[in-house]
């Protein structure tokens, strides 16, 4: 079973948040890989660099504007995708990610499966 | 069958039917496929048993109807049959012959701890858990579960059908968590039977005070789990705590509904009987080890339903087991508890001291038993008019009317007397 986990900085990240440091990053992706449970995953770039695009109703007009949108709380950081057998088993992998740390959070969503 | 024959039977498998379920559940890896088929079955047994007899290994019966069930329409069932192979594959390797200990009851293995722990899930809503635990290990149906919560049944329906697509499709697993998981896991269950007791028991709406059926559930559910882990004491601890606070059901109303509060109930009314179980079941929680938060306030309990009377009550160590909770569980709720019990110890105005500070914390700015216990503090002050506007206010909060029926009582007692 497929799990993404989206990995939500806090907007303002706290100075001395312990366990989530470029090393800690390091060590768990190199955790991810040998476990064998790595399908996919990233790093993005700052918020800065972010761009919206809406296409209105009638298809004519597209809509850009930078950013995802005001005010926001937490950013999306960064992504695995990770195959696992269940939900404890991602519930625990999302628990062990830097990114769950200092402020920050791990959305654990299970990939949606096709019958075909 | 006659009506009130086929009844005492369904009451009969309402006991089995959990056993049933979790087993299929462990067997077909699919609670929705275990439910429809555990339905099945009884429904053939409530047809073939009082024709041709009861079968010498019923749960035994029932579980191959069941199973056979679950085959026949895991083959129908397009979508189902590319599972079909997959999941009896998976099921012959995660359920090795059931060992012949003591979690085999009867002829069926006892496989429900599982559904515990899947139904008290933490990744569920806290009231989809409270849901699938009455349905799938109580054995309420759907419209029970929704009475007893005072919503409609559609409402009921939609969360039980909620918690079981995640349960699915997020693949939480049917399984017991290990050594390291456990306590906390153990937890999340406890918390969930508790949260079924205190509805039942208190009402949080509604126009009764008490809903007794809902306080059993809970009861019954936590001597299933106790007879699934009979060493964990906090199962003790809170077997004890909902039998000792049951066993003054009898006291707690009067006739005309009208809630009696501890100082004045009737302690000849209280159960006995259900008192000594509660009792000996403290005396195991707290044996070996520090005591976990569910068997300090059953020994809390404990000491009310042994006192004769309010004032002759081990009020010191109840203020001590407050500490001890306190330091379990720091929460507002118990620290005003704690002021009550001190109130009791050393009078009125050292209770009302801390429920003063109390009184700051934003998240007993809502909760009526605040506004309630300071106002009776305060009319044993003799400052009538603040307890006046201290009864006023518990009142605006209050959720069950024997409980604004109380107060207002109160109010008008304070509001005829003259300040002191």
């Amino acid at each position: 079973m497929k799990y993404m986990l989206l990995i939500n900085a806090p907007a303002e990240p706290a100075e001395d948040a312990p366990g989530c440091d470029f090393e800690d990053w390091q060590a768990y992706d190199k955790t991810v890989k040998e476990a064998g449970i790595f399908v996919t995953g990233h790093s993005l770039a700052d918020l800065v660099t972010a761009t919206t695009v809406r296409v209105d109703r009638d298809g004519q007009r597209t809509i850009t504007t930078d950013g995802p949108f005001a005010e926001t709380r937490e950013v999306l950081g960064g992504y695995y995708v990770i195959d696992v057998p269940d939900l404890d088993s991602a519930l625990d992998w999302a628990a062990r990610c830097p990114g769950s740390r200092g402020g920050g959070s791990v959305v654990v969503r299970p990939i949606a499966a096709f019958e075909d | 069958m006659e009506g009130r024959a086929a009844t005492a039977v369904e009451a009969v498998f309402r006991e089995e039917r959990g056993r049933l379920l979790a087993a299929l559940v462990r067997r077909f890896g699919d609670l929705d496929l275990a439910e429809e088929v555990t339905a099945e079955a009884i429904e053939a047994a409530l047809v073939h048993w009082p024709v041709d007899g009861v079968p010498p290994k019923p749960g035994a019966w029932l579980m191959t109807t069941a199973r056979r069930k679950a085959v026949d329409r895991l083959r129908r069932d397009q979508t189902y049959a590319a599972r079909l192979a997959i999941l009896q594959v998976e099921a012959e390797r995660a359920a090795p012959a059931p060992p012949a200990d003591s979690r085999s009851a009867g002829d069926l293995p006892d496989e429900r701890l599982l559904l515990f722990f899947t139904c008290s899930h933490p990744a569920l809503p806290a009231e989809d858990r409270i849901a699938l635990s009455l349905r799938c290990l109580a054995g309420l149906t759907t419209p029970e579960v929704a009475r007893a919560f005072l919503v409609p049944v559609a409402t009921m329906a939609k969360r039980i059908v909620r918690g079981k697509k995640k349960i699915r499709e997020a693949r939480i697993p049917f399984r017991v968590p290990d050594a390291a998981e456990l306590p906390e896991r153990l937890a999340g269950v406890l918390q969930v039977i508790y949260s079924i007791f205190t509805e039942g028991y208190a009402a949080s709406s509604g126009p009764d005070l008490q809903r007794l059926d809902l306080a059993e559930e809970a009861i019954r559910l936590a001597r299933i789990l106790r007879g699934l882990l009979p060493a964990e004491r906090e199962v003790a601890g809170l077997l004890a705590l909902m039998l000792l606070i049951h066993a003054r059901r009898d006291a707690r109303t009067g006739p005309d509904g009208r809630m009696v509060l501890l100082a004045d109930q009737d302690r000849g009314r209280w159960d006995q009987a259900m008192i000594e179980e509660g009792l000996t079941l403290v005396h195991e929680a707290l044996a070996g080890g520090p005591a976990g938060p569910y068997g300090v306030q059953a020994a809390i309990a404990a000491l009310h339903d042994e006192a004769a009377d309010l004032a002759t009550t081990d009020w010191p160590q109840i203020v001590a087991l407050y500490d001890v909770l306190l330091t379990l569980t720091p929460s507002p709720i118990v620290a005003l508890n704690r002021a009550a019990a001190i109130a009791m110890r050393d009078g009125p105005q050292a209770g009302l001291a801390l429920l003063d500070e109390l009184a700051d914390d934003p998240r007993l700015r809502g909760y009526h038993p605040l506004h309630a216990a300071r106002a009776d503090l305060l009319a044993d002050l003799g400052r009538a008019t603040e307890a006046a506007a201290a009864y006023r206010r518990a009142l605006e909060l209050a959720g069950t009317e024997p409980e604004r029926a109380h107060l207002r009582r109160r109010l008008a007692v304070v509001e005829s007397r003259p300040e002191l």
